[in-house]
């Protein structure tokens, strides 16, 4: 499984409040979670993130409430994958519960800027970094995780 | 090589004789918790997965406490998908509007979580049931619904840091202000992965309350659980409610810690974590330069009948500031009754406070209180991000019951009020 995509990034601690704020968890229909993503810390981003584009961000991605909505909200605005320095726990879980590419490589999430073409191989663990002309390896997940992950998550996996 | 009290819980649960830290088990599970927010998303993984069954209906608690009573048609919607969930599956621990209490606080209150046990829960501050001496985490939806399937989950072993609290907490210092220091200490993500165990001889002098405000924030050092070892105030707690033993776990003398840290509870003083981060904390003493439009006294973490009475120390004779609005959320219908029956309610309202019935609305930003733009509130819950109470500029401070009183009263952030 590749992503190719443009880069989002963002700083440490962004929290599951600033990915979707809990004003709209009267919902868990993911379109419209979607529309909301990241609205507190950069309100353009749903409009503007593509299919296939990347977030990559600092440490403690994801800290805060275990509302699975926050993967599902970066999963159905389009991003492909979350790269960062490293991943809040119940949010790491969470992700791959659902299906959302995530994967911890420091160096990769450091050298990135807004707007850099990067490219993830989550079956070899290679991540790209184009605009940079960067190359960086990451420990691939076991083949079973990804498998949850391509097949859209831990319950349509089981299936 | 021995092992913490938190792997001895799950090492019970996976039917093993040990465990070692970063190891994968699967382990049967005592009580699975989800909320309104959470259990829809649980219901429609669970529905989609074709799942008819689920493993024990005595074992699996929901509760309606985010967004009731219901805020909106959307809220009634979800609410509505979890009642109808709990009546096909009979659940037998579905608390609905009138029953229910703030999660977090109604669970422990009934007993329905007990030492020893193995708790997980849909919701980030599961956390808190720790302080029983339970192993207790938070997970998301679709966790909480294999787990209502099966009865089981995975866990990765955790290695832990080693918390001793010594000496008796110093005047207006309390469980609140020790958590803070401790997440000043640690970062919001020094504990991540990790149990967080409490220990040492300042521990006898916390009472339930307290204790559990300290568990209940461990996620907000990244921390997956946090666990008091259970001495005679948590035998004290649970007789008489629990109809099942509660079973004590020590840690061995030999189990390995990956970090001590020890804190001296008489020299600590009252303090508030500033915006953005729980880890911003800083002296309450030093903030007075601060001026609130809005308190907030309630929450999974602080809106229990010991944070009830601190408030009400602080409010009694005197007058919340003009200006400030003030929230006094009691987290349970039986917390509330309390407060009945022991007047601080009247002391509330005579105090220019309003007084709510259970519900986590403002520390989510969800109703009940939510901040415009640029205001300032000191809240006693548990997170202070950004746009967490309301607009993206407005700002909160995370503080004692004690110390949201006093600030209340004067306008200000403070821990002193005249007179007192």
């Amino acid at each position: 499984m590749k992503v190719v995509g443009k880069v989002f990034k963002f700083g440490d601690n962004v929290d599951t409040d600033v990915i979707i704020p809990a004003r709209y968890l009267n919902t868990s229909d993911a379109n419209e979670l979607a529309k909301r993503c990241m609205e507190d810390i950069d309100p353009t981003f749903a409009n503007k993130v593509r299919r296939g584009d990347i977030i990559v961000a600092g440490e403690n991605f994801g800290c805060g409430s275990s509302r699975e909505h926050a993967p599902l909200a970066i999963k159905s605005c389009g991003a492909a994958c979350v790269i960062a320095r490293s991943f809040a726990r119940i949010f790491f879980r969470n992700s791959i519960n659902i299906g959302l590419a995530i994967t911890e490589c420091g160096d990769a999430a450091d050298d990135a800027e807004n707007g850099d073409e990067m490219s993830v191989d989550m079956t070899s663990g290679e991540i790209v970094n184009v605009t940079k002309g960067k190359r960086y390896r990451t420990m691939p997940f076991p083949e079973e995780i990804q498998q949850i992950i391509s097949r859209g998550g831990l319950m349509k996996a089981a299936k | 090589m021995g092992m913490t009290m938190s792997q001895k819980i799950l090492a019970a649960h996976a039917g093993k004789e040990s465990v070692k830290a970063g190891e994968l088990l699967t382990a049967s599970i005592d009580t699975v918790l989800g909320n309104d927010i959470t259990t829809p998303v649980a219901v429609r993984e669970f529905e989609g997965a074709g799942l008819t069954s689920v493993f024990d209906k005595s074992k699996i608690c929901i509760v309606l406490d985010h967004f009731v009573p219901n805020k909106d048609i959307k809220s009634a919607q979800q609410c509505k998908c979890c009642r109808t969930f709990a009546n096909k599956f009979g659940i037998e621990n579905f608390f609905d509007v009138g029953e229910m209490g703030i999660e977090h606080a109604l669970l422990p209150e009934k007993v329905l979580v007990c030492a020893g046990e193995l708790i997980i829960g849909a919701d980030s501050h599961t956390c808190t049931y720790g302080a029983l001496g339970a192993f207790s985490t938070g997970v998301g939806s679709t966790d909480m619904a294999y787990a209502m399937a099966t009865g089981k989950t995975w866990f990765k072993v955790p290695s832990a840091i080693k918390v001793v609290l010594k000496n008796k907490p110093a005047k207006n210092v309390s469980g609140k202000d020790i958590i803070l220091h401790l997440i000043g200490i640690t970062g919001v993500d020094g504990a991540l992965y990790k149990s967080l165990e409490f220990v040492g001889d300042g521990v006898k002098h916390l009472n339930m309350d307290e204790r559990l405000t300290i568990c209940n924030m461990a996620i907000e050092a990244g921390a997956k659980n946090g666990i008091f070892e259970c001495d005679e105030v948590t035998e004290r707690y649970m007789k008489d409610r629990c109809k099942r033993a509660p079973l004590r776990y020590k840690a061995d003398a030999d189990a390995e810690y990956e970090r001590t840290v020890e804190i001296d509870l008489s020299a600590l003083s009252p303090v508030v974590a500033c915006p953005h981060l729980p880890s911003n904390v800083k002296a309450a003493s030093g903030l007075s330069g601060i001026k609130i439009d809005q308190a907030v006294i309630g929450s999974c973490t602080n809106g229990r009948l010991t944070d009830m009475r601190e408030a009400a120390k602080v409010f009694k004779g005197r007058h919340t500031a003009k200006g400030v609005r003030t929230i006094v959320i009691p987290a349970t219908n039986e917390i509330y009754l309390d407060c009945v029956k022991e007047g601080l309610i009247e002391i509330f309202i005579r105090a220019g406070a309003v007084v709510s019935t259970p519900t986590c609305g403002p520390c989510l930003g969800g109703y009940m209180g939510i901040l415009a733009e640029n205001e300032k509130c000191i809240a006693t819950t548990n997170r202070n991000f950004v746009g967490r109470m309301g607009h993206a500029t407005s700002e909160i401070y995370l503080a004692s019951p004690y110390v949201a009183a006093c600030s209340a009263v004067n306008g200000f952030i403070t821990d002193k009020a005249e007179g007192l």
